[in-house]
């Protein structure tokens, strides 16, 4: 393989986790934090934020170890590298975010069994060189950042009147409350996902279209 | 003489969605007269703007997703109505706005249309505008003419001081269509003479209420109050006998209405809310399906044992 295609390669890996596979979007993992965490977009970046950090150092560990990990107690080997990189993740944010730290609550040591992190593990970094699982660790991770993001800017501008805890609104706005309690996540995301999944169809229906003219 | 060969079925009813839906809008007419009359001009807007919001959804989604616009079938009129009819005369015109798109965008049509909702579009756009804008939809205004003044507390939130005449004629404060019981049931009458809906759901939501608030409270009066106040006879009439949400055999009618009379008087008696008929027809929506698999139905022509007769 020679390094230009090389380079394409991993660009492909990368874009697949923001695109074509985007954890949130189209394999519809990690939904537990998804619809938890998303209640701001601050919030949703955050957890975004976490989780490609714990799914880089994860990929990039678990990468390393692929040979040595014997197969039959692959899941716990995994679990015990995500965990140690999630420790380390927590302390971090208590010392240097404190109030992201305490806004994502439960949910920060629940990224250990996120299932996003685990998958990526399982399906893609135990049978790939370390480049080329880092890459893919940081693609998924943005991914899952940008969806999450998303949602919380959504859910924050109709359910609080603000983006990044910034009024946009003024105070005649009344704020449609229901979006930044548990249904709201439900409902926004469910409608975002039905939007995505009609524009994906959409493309591939024009895809196949050109490719029989 | 021609002899037409055609398969099943061969009797067809002249019931169309238009008749139907065009015998509950005749029906609602009397809650509409007596919420204008008790409410003023202001409950005549707000249902103005729920009825026509909820038209328009319809007609712009179904010209969006290329379907055949189907809003002369007069469902989403009579959806965005009872929009109108279940809020308080108080609400901005944009909530009600916002309900009927709600209702007619999320509830009705990305599940399937008219007949394939899980829930009562109606019912679950009020929900939502409850959860989104609590005080709006809670405040009533106190009775008499001077509706824009004065807001005073539901007689659920303060039972006292209401009698059980002024419950009936609808001399009370709430939500626009809900507080004259007479006219819902001149609705009700006019929808069982035209067997737009059978008699099974209303009486049975109704009595079992009645009959679980007396086993509760022990209090014929408190009972009364109960299936006179709020909106559970509103709801029992119009709401809870949606054909698309309620299950269709008998049996299985009856515990589902069971099942709303209790649920609301659990949420009445115990719950955080004052109000809790909304919630329950939800849940009993949701149930329904299950209620129509789970319970065995009478098959047509087919005998069952016999009764063994007792010498």
């Amino acid at each position: 393989m020679s390094t230009a295609e090389k380079k394409q390669g991993l660009g492909k890996v990368f874009m697949n986790g923001i695109l074509d596979e985007n954890p949130t979007f189209r394999l519809v993992l990690g939904t537990c934090p998804t619809l938890a965490t998303t209640t701001s977009a601050t919030n949703g970046f955050g957890m975004g934020l976490s989780v490609t950090f714990v799914l880089l150092c994860s990929n990039i560990v678990i990468s390393l170890l692929r040979k040595f990990i014997p197969d039959k107690v692959r899941i716990p080997s995994f679990i015990v590298v995500i965990a140690a990189f999630v420790t380390i993740l927590k302390l971090l944010l208590q010392a240097y975010v404190p109030s992201l730290y305490s806004s994502l609550g439960i949910f920060l040591p629940l990224i250990v069994v996120n299932c996003i992190i685990l998958a990526r593990a399982e399906a893609f970094a135990s049978k790939h060189p370390v480049v080329e699982s880092a890459v893919d660790g940081l693609g998924m991770g943005l991914g899952f950042t940008i969806a999450l993001t998303l949602i919380g800017a959504i859910r924050e501008i109709l359910g609080s009147g603000s983006i990044f805890g910034i009024n946009i609104f003024g105070a005649s706005f009344e704020p449609m409350l229901i979006l930044v309690l548990a249904s709201g996540g439900f409902l926004s995301y469910g409608i975002l996902l039905g939007i995505i999944n009609a524009i994906t169809n959409r493309n591939r229906k024009a895809k196949l279209e050109k490719g029989e003219n | 003489m021609s002899l037409i060969l055609s398969s099943a079925p061969h009797i067809r009813t002249h019931n169309t969605t238009t008749r139907l839906m065009g015998n509950v809008l005749i029906a609602l007419a009397p809650c509409v007269a007596a919420g204008v009359y008790f409410f003023g001009l202001r409950a005549a807007l707000v249902l103005a703007v729920s009825t026509a919001s909820a038209v328009l959804a319809e007609f712009v989604w179904q010209k969006l997703a290329h379907q055949k616009v189907r809003i002369s079938d007069l469902s989403a009129a009579v959806t965005g109505l009872l929009i109108g009819l279940i809020v308080s005369p108080t609400v901005p015109w944009w909530t009600v706005m916002i309900g009927s798109f709600f209702a007619i965008i999320v509830v009705k049509q990305l599940f399937g249309g008219v007949g394939d909702n899980f829930l009562n579009p109606a019912l679950a756009a009020r929900a939502v505008l409850l959860a989104s804008w609590p005080t709006r939809l809670t405040s009533h205004p106190a009775v008499g003419f001077s509706a824009d003044a004065v807001s005073a507390a539901t007689p659920l939130a303060s039972m006292k001081g209401i009698s059980l005449n002024d419950l009936l004629l609808g001399h009370v404060g709430g939500a626009i269509g809900e507080t004259c019981k007479i006219a819902i049931l001149v609705g009700l009458a006019y929808l069982l003479i035209t067997r737009t809906i059978s008699w099974r759901i209303p009486v049975f939501t109704v009595a079992s209420a009645f009959l679980f608030n007396l086993v509760v409270s022990g209090s014929l009066n408190d009972s009364l109050t109960c299936i006179l106040s709020g909106g559970l006879l509103f709801g029992a009439v119009f709401m809870a006998t949606d054909y698309a949400t309620s299950p269709m055999q008998s049996y299985a009618q009856m515990i589902y209405s069971v099942l709303i009379g209790i649920i609301t008087v659990v949420i009445r008696k115990w719950g955080v809310y004052p109000e809790g008929v909304t919630y329950a027809i939800l849940i009993a929506n949701i149930v329904a399906p299950l209620l129509d698999r789970f319970i065995p139905q009478k098959i047509y022509g087919v005998i069952g044992k016999k009764k063994e007769v007792k010498a």
